[in-house]
Parts: structure tokens; sequence; C-alpha cells
């Protein structure tokens, strides 16, 4: 009679081994399965066999569900992962799912996969080619940049990296200096040591640029732009004077309003009409523009929430102060705004260089269409799987860490408590 | 006195120039704009107008909702696009709402390991960008699908393969009747739920309104089955060879890849975006208020239709409908893998052949953005009704 009753602190006895011994069954048997192909349920009809571990595994699981059992880990795993049926069979589906796919995926992304090569003759197995991409690795990062020049992209961007690590360490008083010198001065001295043509170094027009170092470089002067676009856009959008309020609005909305992708069509196909005959803008600048303006629109937005978020008492505070309107703004309430909005400022940042792509639309290519080209290779023909995979995980540690940062950065910054 | 009415006076000359400088800056950027275009399509032998939406389009479209052809005008190509937008649009919208409620709610689950693979879905998937997502359903998933004769398939109802999906197509007669149908079922469960609410605040009574909703949305239209001559048979693909090697499905409707793409890349990339929203909402309503509402007597489900869900709507819905605007933005991204999108049909190829750039470039944002005010109009409208009146 004890044995059928249902699970309780006085059966735990019995109970705890028989439901730790059906799960453990069940973990071995999918275990199995996926990595070696042994089906140790094998005697049982086929559909009832592949469902073996899920059913093997509940039963373990509703005998171990004992609340309140006295043993702290039993209490802590059934409170996680176990406390319903419905829990029970969800925790069981998710490592089902989970660890059957982790083999092919371990085989196509390593042991499979081809390392060794210099051509796709040279990927034999049956899973990734990552010939492919070491061949290729030095279009990806520096797109037609000619080989003998890709130094002064190097140099650019490992001075860029040790000025920012030292920004991090110096003092207080020259951090400001660094900054300033960083976000005015430094990128015209990068551009010009990567456009070249002054200075004995060679010319290299911008239709070469392109690879991972060119998204960089059109998010970096993208971000530097549009954030001081962005504020005033917001300023405005909140001002007192109702043209540049008016104007404010309709710009916003009008950049809010209309997909990155016909911006980028409007700067390269309907942008050239508005020009005096003859005269001619190069390609990326005009990417830059359109970039720029639009994401301004959505920074000026996120800026607003901030400063609509501003209890009133600071705006009366500073005027009482016998503050103007622009000490007001840029000693009292913008640092107080920016500070409440980081998330904000980071997701658009964000959206940013994940825009960057896009302008594949006028014939740049940065990563991803350094890769379209790449797998339109008549000699490479089929590596697209490899070729995006790549880029998605180079596109996701950039992002992952920004989206990181920012949050340590709110963190850091919070004044509450 | 003096001094004072000239601060006045002082002061409005100071709010009038800024504003005079920007103006006027503004107008004569618009009129150097100007001029530079007319004598540039005067130079091209060009002039500015919209009738060339009337000449004959001569270029065909893979996939279109209405009947289209080359032999068709360049505002019926316009058409086809925004119809396809539309489409895409539309089952983005669907699929992004579920698998996002789905994963929202799964980051907030009790159980540990379903609350960390949600949490990885949404670090994933939001942090790549999305063209890269759609060239990866593209170029890299679909194409991973078997030819025809090897089609993947669906008890031979419906065969998945790299030219597309068949489906059966859904063959009606009396359609009309059907559709009347449904709306006279939609309008009676308005009413049972208007009697049902006036049951409970007058008389205390509970009616079973899911039920009734629910067999009356199954009643009415079967009745019109059975008595009024609406039937529904169904056209189902078949495989047809075209050439000893070559075969190919007919019949049915083919969903082609570059849609299958678009709207699986889309629908995953927006769920991140929904489902980060959803759990905002579901966590933003205080647990007082499920205590309050649980020590008034409802139970777990009064609770949550009552109490949480309202306020958790409130929360939810106006950054879920930016979601769904940003995915209809987003769709335009169809030109880079050529799903027939407004942008492709009408900012590609119709721009390329006939060259009026200012005029193609300006009805495709003119669009979108009547498609953006339009529902932010709605929003603030929305917004407006639902937030809570505070004393």
């Amino acid at each position: 009679m004890e044995l059928i009753s249902k699970p309780n602190k006085q059966n735990l006895k019995t109970y705890l081994p028989i439901g730790t011994f059906f799960i453990f069954l069940g973990l071995l048997d999918v275990t199995l399965n996926a990595f070696a192909g042994i089906d140790i349920s094998g005697f049982l009809p086929s559909k009832i066999s592949y469902f073996f571990p899920i059913i093997i595994g509940f039963i373990g699981f509703y005998l171990i569900r004992v609340e309140f059992s006295g043993l702290r880990n039993l209490d802590i795993l059934n409170k996680n992962i176990n406390s319903n049926n419905f829990n029970a069979f969800l925790t069981l589906l998710t490592l089902y799912i989970l660890i059957k796919s982790i083999p092919p995926l371990l085989n196509w992304f390593i042991l499979d996969a081809n390392f060794v090569g210099t051509s796709k003759d040279d990927c034999t197995g049956e899973g990734a080619c990552w010939v492919f991409i070491k061949v290729w690795f030095n279009r990806f990062m520096y797109g037609l940049y000619p080989d003998p020049e890709q130094w002064r992209i190097n140099v650019a961007f490992i001075t860029l990296f040790a000025l920012v690590g030292v920004t991090f360490f110096v003092s207080q008083k020259l951090k400001k200096y660094f900054i300033l010198f960083l976000i005015f001065v430094y990128p015209i001295i990068a551009i010009k040591l990567i456009s070249g043509g002054e200075f004995g170094l060679k010319y290299v027009e911008t239709a070469a640029w392109g690879g991972l170092s060119l998204t960089f470089i059109i998010s970096a002067f993208a971000i530097i732009f549009c954030f001081p676009i962005g504020v005033f856009l917001a300023l405005g959008r909140r001002s007192n004077l109702p043209a540049i309020k008016y104007i404010s609005i309709g710009f916003i909305e009008l950049w809010r309003g209309v997909p990155l992708i016909t911006v980028l069509f409007m700067s390269a196909v309907m942008f050239p009409m508005f020009l005096p005959d003859g005269t001619f803008i190069d390609k990326l600048i005009r990417v830059l523009i359109a970039i720029t303006l639009f994401e301004a629109a959505y920074m000026a937005e996120v800026v607003r929430g901030g400063l609509q978020a501003l209890p009133k008492g600071q705006y009366e505070a500073a005027r009482s102060l016998g503050m103007g309107y622009w000490k007001m703004n840029v000693l009292i309430i913008l640092p107080q705004a920016l500070k409440l909005v980081i998330p904000g400022i980071a997701n658009t940042l964000l959206a940013l260089v994940k825009d960057t792509p896009l302008i594949f639309v006028v014939g740049l290519m940065e990563l991803a269409g350094m890769i379209g080209l790449a797998k339109t290779n008549p000699k490479w023909l089929g590596m697209a799987m490899e070729g995006y995979v790549f880029a998605g995980l180079v596109f996701w540690i950039i992002c992952y860490a920004m989206s990181r940062y920012s949050q340590r950065l709110e963190k850091r910054l919070s004044t509450e408590r | 006195m003096n001094l004072k009415k000239f601060n006045i006076e002082n002061k409005k000359i100071k709010n009038l120039i800024p504003q005079a400088i920007t103006i006027a800056a503004l107008i004569s950027v618009i009129i150097y704009f100007a001029t530079n275009a007319q004598i540039n399509m005067g130079n091209r032998g060009i002039a500015f107008g919209f009738g060339f939406l009337n000449q004959e389009a001569s270029f065909d479209i893979t996939f279109s909702l209405i009947d289209y052809d080359g032999s068709y005008s360049y505002g019926r190509a316009f058409l086809v696009g925004l119809l396809n937008t539309i489409l895409v649009s539309v089952i983005g919208i669907f699929f992004a709402t579920i698998i996002g409620v789905v994963i929202g709610v799964s980051r907030l689950s009790e159980n540990y390991l379903i609350a960390k693979v949600a949490e990885w879905y949404v670090e994933i998937f939001r942090n790549i960008p999305l063209i890269l997502q759609i060239f990866f359903w593209y170029f890299a998933a679909l194409r991973a699908l078997p030819l025809p004769e090897n089609a993947i398939n669906f008890n031979d109802i419906s065969y998945l393969t790299i030219k597309g999906w068949y489906v059966p197509k859904f063959i009606w007669t009396n359609f009309d009747i059907f559709f009347y149908s449904i709306m006279l079922a939609i309008i009676s469960i308005y009413f049972i739920n208007n009697y049902a609410t006036k049951q409970r605040e007058q008389l205390g009574k509970q009616l079973p309104t899911f039920t009734l909703s629910f067999l009356t949305l199954i009643i009415f239209p079967l009745i019109t089955f059975l008595f009024f001559g609406v039937s529904l048979t169904f056209d189902y693909p078949f495989l047809k060879q075209l050439s000893p090697t070559v075969y190919t499905f007919d019949g049915g409707v083919s969903i082609i890849p570059e849609l299958i793409a678009l709207a699986v890349a889309l629908s995953m990339y927006t769920a991140t975006f929904i489902a980060e929203n959803v759990r905002a909402g579901i966590l933003g309503v205080s647990k007082g208020q499920k205590e309050a509402a649980a020590s008034i007597g409802l139970n777990k489900n009064q609770i949550l239709k009552l109490v949480v869900m309202p306020q958790a709507l409130r929360i939810i819905i106006p950054p879920t409908t930016n979601q769904y605007l940003n995915l209809t933005k987003n769709s335009s991204l169809a030109a880079a893998i050529a799903y027939p999108d407004i942008v492709l049909v009408f900012a590609g190829t119709a721009l390329m052949q006939t060259g009026r750039a200012i005029e193609i470039i300006s009805i495709t944002m003119l669009t979108y953005l009547t498609l953006s005010i339009s529902i932010s109009i709605f929003m603030n409208w929305y917004n407006k009704k639902m937030a809570i009146k505070e004393k």
C-alpha cells in the first residue's frame, strides 16, 4: 500500500533512490542516443522509444517531488525545476532538446570541420569549412584595401584602442583632454592615415574600404556626430520657440517614419539631383550623413525622454540661480537627463552598429557585404553558412559587449542609494 | 516703467531672432536644392510629374497577391509592392507576437532552465543584425532544403523544398456568405459579452462567457456550411516532371523562400524586443495588487484576467506597437534578398527603368511615413484613453 501512495516525507527513503534512478536512466538514454547512437530503449516500439527518456524522467521527477523534504539540495532542485507536473515536463523537454542538439552542432562547428588548407578542395569533412574564413580573413577585415597598405588601418585602430585604454587610467584632470582629443582630433588623424594622399602615403579611394574596419569607421563617425545632433534636436523639440519646436518635430518624425534603407537609397540616387551639376560628394560621406541624421532622430527621442523625466524643480532651481538657457541645460539638466537614459542611448548606438551592413544598397561592402562577395566567388560556392555564421558571431560579440558595458555604466553612474 | 517695457520687448526680439534665422536657413536650403534639381532634371530632359504612374511597367514581379504582369502600369506595380510589404509585415507581426509572449513569460518562469533558455534566446537574436539573420535563413538555411523530387513531405498535403513551401489552395464556393457569418458571430460575441457583464454587475451571476463565445464562433460558420451552400475543397500540390531530371510542383499555393526567410528572420528578431516588453509589463504590476486581489477572494485565473493583465497590458502595448512599426519598416530589408516588396519593386526596378529618382523615392518614403504617423496618432489616442486617471 505504501509503495503506491503519493510521495511524501515518510516514503521519501524509498522514492528518492527510485526517482533518481529513473531520471538518471532517462538522461543516460538520451545522452547515449545523441552522442554514441546507442538506443538502450530500442526494445520498445519506435514511437515510445523516442520519447522514453521524457516518460521515464517524468515518473522520476514525480517520485522525488516532496515539499519540505528536509534535504536542502532536493528542496532547491524541486523549487527550481520541478515545482509541478507541467514544470517537470518543460524541464525534461528542454534538456531533451538541448542534449539532442549538442552533437550535430559540435560536429559541424569543430569535430567534422576543416581547419587546414588553402582551397575549397581541402574541405573534405562533413562539417564547416573554416578554411573559407581563413583564406578570406584579410578581405573580411579590410575589404578591398590594398594588402601592402593595410598596416595603416591596423595602426589607426591600435592607436585608438591604446588611447582609449590610457584614458581609463590617467588622472581626472587629464582625462578631459584625452576625451576631447579622442573625439575632435583623433578621427581626423585616423581618416588622413587611412585615406592617405599626403605625407607620402598612397591614396586609397573610399570604394576600396570595406570589411569589419569599415563597420567600425562608419559606426564611430556616426556615433560621434549623431549624439550632439540628437541632443540639439531634443532640446529643440522642447523649446518654447514655436518655429524651432515644429521644425525639430518635423525633422525627427520624418526620419523616424521611414526605413533606413530608403534613406540610403535617397542618399545614393536622389541626393545627387539636389546638388549643382558636376559636384560630386564621396559615396562614403553621403552614407555617413544619411546614417547620422537617421540615428540622430532616434537619439533625440531618447534624450527627450530623459528631459521629460527630470522634475520641474531642477529647471526652476537652475533659473533661480540666474542661469541662462544654455548654462542651465549644459550644467544642470543634460548631465542628469543623459544619465537617466543610458539604456536608451546604448540601444540606439547598438541599433546603429547593427544597421551598418545596410550600406550594401549603395555598393559599399562592410563585413556582411564582403561575405556576400566571397560566397559568390566561383571557387568558393556554397560557403554561405560558414560566412554568415562567422559574421553573426563577430557582430554578436561586438553588440553583446556593448550592451554589457552599458549595463555596467548604468549601475556605476546610478546615484540612487 | 520704461525699463520694464524695454526688457519685455528685448526678450521678444531675443526670441524672434533665432527663429527667423532657422526659418531663413531652412527656406534657403530648400530653394537651393529645388533650383539645382530643376536644372539637373532640365539637363536630362525629364519633367517633374507623376504621369509615369499610368505608363506600362513592362517588368515582371515574381510574387503578387493581385493580378499583375508586365502590361500593367507602374501604379499597379506600386500596389503589388505595397501589398507584399503588408503581407510579410502581417505574418511577421503574428508570429513575433506569439514567440515574444511565450519567451517573455518564460523569462519569468519559476523553472530555472526555461528562464535561462529564454534569456539566451533574447541575448542571441537581439544582438545579431537583422540583415545577417535574413541572409542566414535565405542563403544558408533554406538553400539546404531538398530539391522538389526529394521534398520534405507533410502527409502528402504540403511539401517543403528549396524552391519554396507548397501548401494546398483553398477553393471556396460562396465565400461571401461564410465571411458574413464570421462577421455576424463576432457581433453576437460582442453582445454576449455585454449581456454577461450586465448580469454580473446587476445580479452577481457569472456566465460562462468564453465557452459561449467560442461556441458562437463555431456554430455560425457551421450553419452556413450545412444550409447555405458554402463549401470548401482543397487543391493539393503534386509533383510534376518537366524533363527527365527536372521536377516541380504544380497546383496548390507556393510560398516563395524569400517570403519564408524574411518572415522567419523578422519574427524571431522582433520577438526578442516584444519578449522584453512583456517581461517588463508583468514585472511592472506590483505584488501588492496580486495580494490585494487574492485577499478579496478572487481565484488565480480571475487575478490574472481582471487584475494583472489589464495593468500589464497598459505597460506592454505602447512599446509593442512601436515594435510592430519597426517590423514593418524592417521588412524593407526584403530588397536584399529580392523579395518583391515596395522598396525592391518601386524604389528598385521602377526607379531604374524610369530614372525618376525624386518622385519615386518621395512616394516610397511618404508611404512609410503615412503608415508610421497614422499608427503613432492611434497610439497617442490609445495612451490617453488607457492612462490611469489620477485624482
